[in-house]
């Protein structure tokens, strides 16, 4: 693992956060940007949990461990800052599905023991974690509330400096945070109701952010303003916009603007690159064509400017990550930490 | 590209002394590069035995739009099509020139024949309608289609119904699958559509959509629903030990007056459950006829293509009849000979020997450009050939990104023309 040397890393612009929640549309790389920023949190000696939620082990993948359990396992090592006073901490990851999660409810917060047994035979576990709509996200979430409340008291398991969740998509944000509101406006009272209404009060607090990761596309930057729109409706606090995948800028601004209009100097081009040794005829096709692409290429970064444009007026702290060509292994994870790290996010 | 493409372009690279093909073996040979066969979209589209077309994959491959794109085609070429999209964007409805979808199928304006069809049609339009799924209004309409106005009024105005139907995560499949029977029902009967092409929901598993009827029956056989309304039907059977226990734990949970509630809710439901699940089981049945074609749709990602080949045994297990693969978004093959490391090897050449001169580091820029663009494009093939290799009987169609997203008919238009060229 390299050491980023950088020598001025910004003050984190969430000191008050210790819950994450990141989301985004699907296919933008929510998961990701949530793996660099547990990884990111973890530096200067931060013990942080990444959480799972949608069943897809994810993580276990992007971090090449084996699939995980229902129990919080250490698995990578923060960020390492260079220059800084502590060494890093550890990531912790969590894969929280609903059925260990209501087991894990039931005798955390009842004592059930034989009755909960009981529950299992009468197909209550199987109500309760695939056919009713909706208790699946109240277990998830009391699951992520009961490691977030952890104060580091002896009985109560490992407190986290900060805990990452990777949250289910945009469109379903708001509703799988408010589902206790839904829950607290059906029971009216119980302990159900005063699990719901912690829960709420959490989630609503300083100390929680919803993060939304976005693309420089049309659809998915819709979808995040429709997503913000929600989320403060909703009164849920909204985090920053990360904005992924973003193209490296290897052209200038006047040659995005030539290649555009197709002015581009393709005989000194070709010069160019006799002088560095590629093989070309005199009216090499292939010049032309690296023309073409920086055409393409110039189009595209003008519909990113555009979308780049909208998002700035979101009013919310945005971050962007680079498109890494070659796909994102576990290095690569640290390369977005750290890029995330620079820029203040954590 | 096409898949096609490549992979002759990967079987004339890879050796192939020493290798001898095992008739027995089941699947392909470790290495042994396979060509996916082409999927026919315009075969597919212009089969009047083809009734339903389910486009499913995961969230943010391009489901929606290539469900009006297909949609579109089907229509132009002749088809009466109605396309139920889940949710979509504002912009594609408007794309379809409807400003608002709801959960009646609108005309869609401003299609027009495609070359060779139309001319036995006398001057009418093509016949092309669009809806969106309202979860609530057609869980509200099932409601009031099932009971008396009495009771429906009763479950409408129950508080646990109207979470269930508006805002819980799950109801949106069981909809899904409602309005799709209902659809086909419609269909059967007056002649409307002789084409329906559904875009599933943007399910957290995306195999929500096919669990939903035998969800729904286990939930009204499952021993815990039986218990729930057993105050209503006479509970002596069911006083089995264990009985006192399991109440009291419920009520310790949630409390004596919510079980109450759900109870109510149930019990007026159940009469209506039962009619429910009759039809979502029929629409299982229809999904499994031979006039069903389910489209995987998937972009070249890790995620997305482990998704669609999830899916894809998915469906062969369940015996759905699968059409094929639909790769959207592939990057266009970046043009001439010169390797990703060839152009990066020049690329720091010319930035060396020339420190500082702005049109070196121009071509240079350029030269990464082109380095990128090939290695996304080698990463691509390579991850369709994978999938190609553990599902070598999948037809597949590859459609290349385009620079800007769809605004109106014509671009949906052009994806159509897209995904038919193959």
């Amino acid at each position: 693992m390299p050491a980023h040397s950088k020598p001025d890393w910004p003050k984190p612009d969430w000191p008050k956060v210790r819950l994450h929640v990141v989301t985004g549309k699907g296919g933008t790389g929510k998961s990701t940007v949530a793996a660099a920023l547990a990884l990111a949190l973890a530096s200067h000696g931060n013990q942080v949990l990444l959480c799972e939620v949608e069943g897809r082990q994810g993580i276990a993948r992007m971090f090449d461990v084996d699939p995980l359990p229902y129990e919080e396992r250490q698995i990578a090592t923060g960020l390492t800052v260079s220059g800084a006073p502590r060494a890093p901490g550890s990531v912790y990851a969590l894969h929280i599905d609903p059925e260990s999660a209501l087991m894990d409810y039931l005798s955390m917060f009842y004592r059930l023991g034989r009755a909960g047994r009981a529950l299992d035979r009468f197909g209550v576990t199987e109500f309760a974690t695939t056919i009713a709509p909706g208790v699946r996200d109240v277990l998830l979430t009391g699951k992520v509330y009961e490691v977030a409340r952890r104060d580091g008291s002896r009985n109560k398991g490992r407190r986290y400096d900060a805990i990452v969740l990777d949250a289910p998509p945009t469109g379903r944000i708001a509703q799988f945070l408010g589902v206790n509101q839904e829950l607290a406006g059906l029971a009216k009272v119980g302990p159900v109701r005063n699990q719901a209404d912690s829960i709420m009060t959490l989630l609503r607090s300083e100390r929680t952010a919803v993060h939304l990761v976005t693309v420089l596309e049309e659809m998915p930057v819709q979808e995040t303003a429709d997503g913000l729109d929600q989320l403060r409706k909703a009164g849920l606090p909204v985090g920053g916009v990360v904005v992924n995948l973003v193209r490296r800028g290897d052209l200038e601004a006047d040659d995005l603007a030539a290649a555009r209009a197709g002015t581009l100097d393709i005989a000194a081009i070709a010069a160019d690159l006799k002088g560095a040794g590629v093989e070309i005829d005199a009216e090499d096709p292939f010049v032309e064509a690296l023309a073409d692409e920086a055409r393409d290429h110039a189009e595209r970064r003008g519909l990113e400017d555009t979308q780049r444009a909208l998002i700035e007026d979101l009013g919310v702290p945005t971050y962007e990550l680079p498109r890494l060509a070659t796909g994102v292994d576990l290095g690569a994870l640290y390369e977005l930490a750290a890029a995330l790290k620079v820029q203040g996010m954590a | 590209m096409t898949a096609k493409k490549t992979g002759k372009r990967a079987g004339g690279k890879l050796p192939r002394q020493g290798t001898t093909r095992s008739r027995t073996r089941v699947g392909p040979l470790a290495g042994t590069p396979h060509v996916a066969p082409t999927l026919d979209i315009d075969a597919l589209l212009d089969d009047c035995g083809t009734e339903i077309i389910v486009c499913c994959g995961a969230g943010g491959v391009g489901k929606t739009t290539t469900s009006a794109a297909l949609a579109l085609r089907a229509a132009e070429r002749g088809r009466r099509v109605v396309v139920l999209t889940i949710d979509p964007a504002r912009r594609l409805a408007q794309s379809m020139g409807v400003e608002k979808l709801d959960n009646t199928p609108r005309q869609v304006q401003g299609a027009k024949w495609a070359r060779g069809f139309g001319g036995a049609k006398g001057g009418e339009a093509p016949h092309l309608y669009a809806m969106m799924l309202d979860m609530k209004r057609t869980f509200d309409e099932v409601v009031l289609s099932g009971s008396n106005p009495q009771k429906a009024q009763q479950i409408l105005s129950n508080p646990f119904y109207i979470a269930l139907s508006s805002s819980f995560a799950g109801t949106q499949e069981y909809m899904a699958m409602e309005k799709l029977g209902q659809l086909y029902r419609q269909a059967q009967a007056d002649g409307s559509y002789d084409l329906i092409v559904v875009d599933t929901p943007p399910s957290r598993s995306a195999l929500d959509f096919l669990d939903a009827p035998e969800r729904l029956s286990s939930f009204l056989d499952g021993r815990f629903i039986r218990l729930l309304i057993a105050p209503a039907r006479g509970p002596a059977r069911l006083m089995t030990a264990g009985l006192g226990l399991f109440t009291a734990a419920l009520n310790k949970i949630l409390g004596a007056a919510f079980l109450t509630d759900v109870q109510t809710f149930i019990a007026a439901l159940d009469t209506l459950f039962g009619g429910f699940r009759v039809r979502a089981e029929k629409t299982f049945a229809l999904l499994q006829a031979d006039g069903t074609a389910f489209l995987v749709i998937a972009a070249p990602e890790p995620d997305a293509l482990r998704e669609a080949a999830y899916f894809v045994e998915r469906l062969g297990e369940d015996q759905m009849p699968l059409a094929g693969l639909v790769v959207n978004r592939a990057s266009p093959a970046p043009p001439g000979k010169l390797s990703a490391d060839e152009a990066m090897t020049a690329a720091t050449r010319l930035t060396r020997r020339t420190r500082g001169k702005a049109s070196a580091a121009r071509t240079a820029g350029l030269l990464h450009l082109h380095a990128d663009r090939t290695r996304l494009v080698e990463r691509e093939a390579q991850l369709r050939r994978r999938f190609a290799a553990a599902h070598p009987d999948v037809p597949t169609v590859v459609v290349p990104a385009l620079s800007t997203d769809v605004h109106d008919l014509a671009g949906l238009r052009r994806i159509g023309a897209l995904l038919a060229e193959g």
